[in-house]
């Protein structure tokens, strides 16, 4: 069985166009602005690694490999459309308006991290950890917007292993059922931690779980940040102007491990990965901007001087935001307090006393 | 209705309708709810009163039911959501679990979810399989949530206008035994009743009853049967089963020193092991016997035959009034 789906590639790996370019790929400044976008990204995901590895936040799942999709997808969004992410969406809450600081202190273990500040994310959903369910949050996201007659967009990420589960498929039908503004972005990685995609799911593609809900099904090399944005956008467009759904599947490649709780030589090969790194989105698009006169080395070295201060910045932000005060954990469970709880809460400050007191308490 | 009496059913209808016209965010969905009005008729005329786009259709799919709830929630709508019986539910659990209880904690406010998902519960209506489970022990145990199950029209009117106003989500249980048993007079007056309180029926020194639900009609008739032996109870309805009004049942138990609870649901884990537990805690010195339960066994609901013994009788509870009673 075959189900013909477009797949949209517009670079090589080397960065060289295979074909004639998308119109809009003559705007030099939104590619260098993307690229940028991407450098900062990597190197900020970098950097939460590393302060994993230091015990300075907890664990963190790297979006490394996955830049191009997510800055584009970031990017094409409206600040009045709304992002519902899973946990691997570093690079699209960046490029949205997420702090890198309240990334750091998610991650870091701390609430407030999901509390973002900037006007154009404050609809925004936190990011997904139960696989998939987030889909369905997109779709009433979406069911609102059509219900008040918005002209806006629910975009809704995942990954390849979350394809597999009801709730996207459940989502997919119920967009499809009743045409809903919503884009579906599929960030096909090719692992769910050890599960490699060709024992995910039988079919060829991914995307073509798209075509049985009603709703258009495509594929992109999600490492050519110029197909991924040519063809998000495409389906952004159609959702904001009311002719429905779409699920655009990227094809990229898991660089990092899944989080850092994990250890990726244990299930691939390092062939695998070496091969992969041949094709990743970063160098691509640097080669191809290269190649056009527009991009050079100093343009580089000043570029990621400048993440590496921005970064380093946040960092401190970070590290200087303090923790949160014991009764916080009941401050926003409810709108209106239950008398109930009121014993509960005294509960954990007596215990906050004891551990405060430590031997002294005896 | 007829001569200005509902059935509980009924004033489920009449606040939904109330709740529709008061608040155009209010939006109703679920399986069968538009053109035909809910399995159970709780959502008729609406569809014709507030339009296709507040009163909607959806796909057979419980798990997006209140997926998309959450959705539309965090947008500012106030979602109604009808689950079509509660064997159908757990689909829905991980939504609830896992993002509508905690949706407001974990983003320290920015976003909530005021959603309410309406469910028929419980057994005594011949209906087939996994249609007359009584499980709000699992929904209870949540974090975040708000439980109620209303046990007359009245109650069942106020206490969804309110959980409809509640900007936290709400699981509101309706025990498809009441829905259409003894139509009262009921005004549509858009009164709300408090949350997080249980209400006392029946006011008596000697014998506390708790309860909630549809096992509030044979506790009544017990408390009634008691009374003509001169035996005066107290007949509280729990009603918001999360959060739980503790201090009301202590104050009775601390009065009456005797406390029966009866729920339909079975006994292990249940709701009533929560209260007899904080009776415990809070009174213990005050009991003049060990707290009784009265409830279902730890099986699934039989199938229409045997559900009768599956339930509590009024003479199950009376046999553990019996012993509350005459503990020395």
């Amino acid at each position: 069985m075959t189900t013909e789906l477009p797949c949209t590639r517009y670079l090589a790996p080397d960065g060289r166009p295979l074909g004639a370019l998308p119109a809009w790929a003559d705007d030099f400044d939104l590619l260098t602005r993307l690229y940028r976008q991407m450098v900062l990204t990597r190197l900020f995901d970098r950097k939460a690694v590393a302060l994993q590895r230091t015990g300075r936040i907890g664990t963190y799942a790297p979006t490394l490999g996955q830049e191009a999709i997510g800055v584009a997808v970031g990017s094409l969004m409206r600040p009045e459309d709304v992002l519902v992410p899973y946990y691997r969406d570093t690079a699209v809450q960046l490029m949205r308006g997420v702090k890198m600081e309240e990334i750091l202190l998610y991650w870091g273990g701390d609430e407030r991290g999901s509390d973002y500040a900037d006007p154009a994310v404050r609809e925004d959903f936190p990011i997904c950890v139960p696989i998939a369910t987030q889909s369905l949050h997109a779709c009433g996201v979406a069911t609102a917007f059509k219900i008040r007659g918005e002209r806006r967009v629910a975009v809704t990420t995942c990954g390849d292993g979350a394809t597999s589960k009801g709730d996207f498929l459940e989502a997919l039908n119920v967009a499809g059922a009743w045409q809903l503004p919503v884009v579906f972005v599929v960030n096909n990685n090719q692992w769910a931690i050890s599960v490699p995609r060709r024992i995910q799911c039988g079919a060829p593609t991914l995307a073509q779980k798209a075509v049985g809900a009603g709703l258009p099904g495509e594929q992109v090399d999600g490492n050519d940040i110029i197909a991924v944005y040519d063809r998000v956008g495409s389906a952004l467009e159609r959702a904001r102007q009311g002719k429905g759904p779409a699920l655009v599947e990227c094809l990229s490649y898991r660089l990092g491990d899944h989080t850092t709780a994990d250890d990726a030589t244990r299930y691939r090969p390092d062939e695998e990965v070496r091969q992969a790194w041949q094709e990743e989105p970063v160098k691509r698009l640097q080669s191809f901007l290269a190649a056009r006169g527009v991009w050079d080395e100093s343009r580089e070295q000043a570029l990621i001087a400048d993440c590496q201060a921005q970064v380093q910045r946040a960092v401190t932000v970070f590290e200087a935001a303090g923790q949160q005060p014991v009764e916080s954990v009941f401050e926003h469970l409810y709108a209106r307090w239950p008398a109930a709880l009121t014993e509960q809460r005294e509960m954990v400050a007596e215990r906050a006393a004891r551990a405060r007191g430590g031997e002294s308490d005896e | 209705m007829s001569d200005g009496k509902y059935s509980l059913v009924e004033a489920v209808n009449l606040a939904l309708h109330r709740a529709m016209r008061e608040d155009e965010r209010v939006v109703v969905f679920g399986e069968d709810v538009g053109v035909n009005g809910g399995v159970f008729r709780a959502t008729l005329g609406l569809r014709g009163a507030f339009g296709f786009k507040r009163v909607i259709d959806t796909p057979l799919a419980e798990t997006m039911i209140a997926g998309l709830a959450v959705g539309m929630a965090a947008q500012g709508l106030k979602p109604v959501l009808e689950i079509q019986f509660m064997g159908f539910i757990y689909a829905a659990m991980e939504q609830l679990v896992s993002h509508a209880s905690r949706l407001r904690n974990r983003t320290r406010g920015r976003l909530a979810c005021p959603l309410v998902l309406r469910a028929p519960m419980g057994a005594g209506i011949r209906a087939p399989e996994h249609h007359s489970e009584s499980t709000e022990a699992l929904f209870a145990h949540i974090p975040g949530l708000r439980v109620l199950v209303p046990s007359s029209p009245a109650r069942a009117y106020g206490l969804l206008l309110a959980a409809i106003d509640d900007p936290d989500p709400v699981v509101f249980l309706e025990p498809t035994r009441l829905y259409r048993m003894n139509p009262q007079p009921l005004a549509d007056d858009g009164r709300r009743l408090p949350l997080d309180s249980c209400f006392t029926l029946r006011e008596g020194g000697d014998v506390t009853l708790v309860s909630w639900g549809a096992s509030l009609v044979e506790t009544l008739q017990a408390a009634g049967a008691l009374a003509e032996r001169g035996v005066e109870a107290e007949v509280i309805d729990v009603a918001c089963l999360k959060p739980l009004d503790l201090d009301t049942l202590e104050a009775s138990v601390r009065k009456t020193g005797r406390c029966v609870i009866v729920h339909e649901a079975p006994k292990s884990c249940a709701v009533g092991a929560e209260i007899a537990a904080s009776l415990y805690e809070r009174a213990l010195l005050d009991l003049q016997a060990p707290i009784q339960r009265v409830t279902a066994p730890d099986i699934p609901p039989p199938l229409y035959r045997l559900e009768s013994y599956y339930m509590p009788g009024v003479a199950d509870i009376l046999a553990a009034c019996e012993t509350v009673l005459e503990y020395a």
